[in-house]
């Protein structure tokens, strides 16, 4: 019940919108653009023949593949740069240099180096997500509190030791926030590539729905439904913001 | 009593934008095995650098400190240091955060010293939370018995009790006085506070305003448990507070 009202403004906006939505195609008389009862039809049809299932799982599977790649790449150069001044002061300029090129503008390197197929896409996943984890899990290191690594050392512990028991535990909140930012770029860039280079995915079945007669009910529940998948992986990744490991970051 | 700490001559200045900043100045004096020593002295004078470089988180610029005749050069499990703020662990239970430092001994001997120092300070209970689900109090109990666990020579305290209230800094004084009369340790503590110094030292130094100088030194000569309120307390209170500048009638 408590839930129920606190959902219920945003329901009722959304409510409005739909109606809003609603009665402007039904008084403009538009032929094209369809109305939301439309998009609920042409979603069922989708689902029914299968071709919904087949698209959702192509971007799934790159997103999946391009963004554990760049976790397995980003997370430990994160580490790495983070506690090693030296890795730090030699990668930090050419990050900074990549990080503002808009993943969209590798695609056509992406074609030229792996072709039309699910390489691309991965490989723009990968350099789209790895960006705001390496810099996310570094500034985790860098801005772990100078009382516990004083602590550590005035126990005599290793380098490894403080590494392993409060260098990574300290930047885990901050490496899942890159997580999240990550996969949401991801997510992002997988439906624009799809768009340019691909024959399968949910970007692709915006564009086929246009290009093959104009079935705009089809690309709307398209973006509907990358926009749901989208709030349904931050909500995964949200997850790990209640390990037990990271709680105290959120406590108080 | 054989001397444990020597500080000798110690010289310390930052660099500043402003400029060099001189904060210790020809410091000079002796900690003996098991004494406890307060360190008072104004806001700022240089308390919590001094007590940085007697631990061995910074080198003097000038000058010497030795523990047991060998010169200090880094921090090590021979003297903990327990900071203002507090650095127990908050990503590890406070069984875990005890076990920290243990290390050479086997998980079954780790696990039973972390329990018996957790009971010590009254942390029976305790021993899976974490320091988010502590209060005030009870992270400092973990602090102290994470320091305690090591077994180590010396305590290097940094105004321990100060972000406590009155009734709960009143019972970790009565509380660590407990402890050190079940173990030998040697004691540095620094506070603002003069009466906790008198409530708990064996002999006091107060340092001038910064750069610190060691202004004077008082013995305390009370046997434990102290009556503040005595008047050989209340008199070496007002004589403190003098030479700190301070009006004692309206400390």
């Amino acid at each position: 019940m408590q839930r129920l009202k606190r959902l219920l403004p945003s329901l009722t906006v959304m409510a409005v919108l739909i109606a809003a939505w609603w009665l402007v195609v039904v008084k403009t008389q538009s032929v094209i653009f369809p109305t939301p009862w439309q998009v609920v039809t042409g979603t069922g049809e989708l689902m029914q023949n299968g071709v919904l299932w087949e698209h959702i799982g192509a971007s799934l599977f790159r997103v999946g593949s391009g963004f554990l790649l760049a976790v397995a790449f980003a997370v430990p150069l994160g580490l790495w740069m983070g506690w090693v001044r030296g890795a730090f002061t030699t990668l930090n300029p050419i990050f900074q240099m990549l990080r503002p090129i808009s993943p969209i503008a590798w695609i056509p390197i992406a074609i030229l180096w792996f072709g039309v197929g699910n390489a691309s896409p991965i490989f723009l996943i990968f350099i789209s997500s790895i960006f705001p984890m390496v810099v996310q899990t570094t500034s985790g290191v860098h801005t772990i509190e100078r009382r516990y690594l004083r602590a550590a050392a005035n126990f005599g512990v290793s380098r490894a030791t403080v590494f392993r028991r409060v260098v990574i535990p300290a930047a885990l909140p901050q490496i899942i926030v890159g997580m999240r930012i990550g996969l949401g770029v991801a997510w992002l860039v997988v439906v624009a590539a799809e768009m340019i280079a691909l024959r399968s995915g949910l970007g692709f079945l915006i564009i086929d729905s246009r290009n093959a007669g104009n079935r705009y009910d089809l690309v709307i529940a398209a973006m509907i439904i990358i926009g749901l998948i989208g709030l349904l992986l931050d909500g995964l990744m949200r997850l790990l913001e209640g390990l037990k490991a990271v709680q105290w970051r959120y406590a108080r | 009593m054989p001397v444990k700490i020597v500080v000798q001559d110690i010289k310390k200045t930052f660099r500043s934008d402003k400029g060099p900043l001189p904060v210790l100045e020809q410091l000079s004096f002796s900690v003996c095995d098991g004494e406890l020593v307060a360190v008072v002295g104004p806001s700022g004078c240089g308390k919590t650098t001094l007590l940085n470089v007697i631990a061995g988180f910074d080198q003097p610029d000038q000058g010497l400190v030795t523990i047991d005749g060998a010169e200090k050069l880094e921090p090590s499990s021979q003297g903990i240091l327990i900071s203002q703020h507090g650095s127990v662990f908050p990503w590890l239970t406070v069984q875990q955060n005890l076990m920290f430092g243990l290390n050479g001994h086997a998980d079954s001997d780790r696990e039973k010293l972390a329990d018996h120092y957790a009971a010590m300070v009254g942390l029976k209970g305790f021993e899976t939370s974490y320091a988010h689900e502590l209060s005030g109090g009870m992270l400092k109990r973990a602090e102290l018995a994470r320091a305690l666990v090591v077994k180590p020579e010396i305590l290097y305290m940094d105004e321990p009790f100060s972000a406590l209230d009155a009734l709960m800094n009143l019972r970790m004084r009565n509380e660590l006085l407990r402890i050190l009369s079940e173990e030998r340790h040697t004691v540095v503590l620094v506070t603002h506070d003069v009466e906790e110094a008198i409530h708990l030292a064996d002999r006091i130094m107060v340092l001038s305003s910064r750069p610190a100088t060691l202004q004077a030194v008082f013995d305390v000569p009370f046997p434990h448990p102290r009556k503040l309120s005595s008047r050989g307390v209340q008199e070496l209170k007002v004589a403190i507070l003098r030479e700190l500048g301070v009006d004692s009638d309206s400390a």
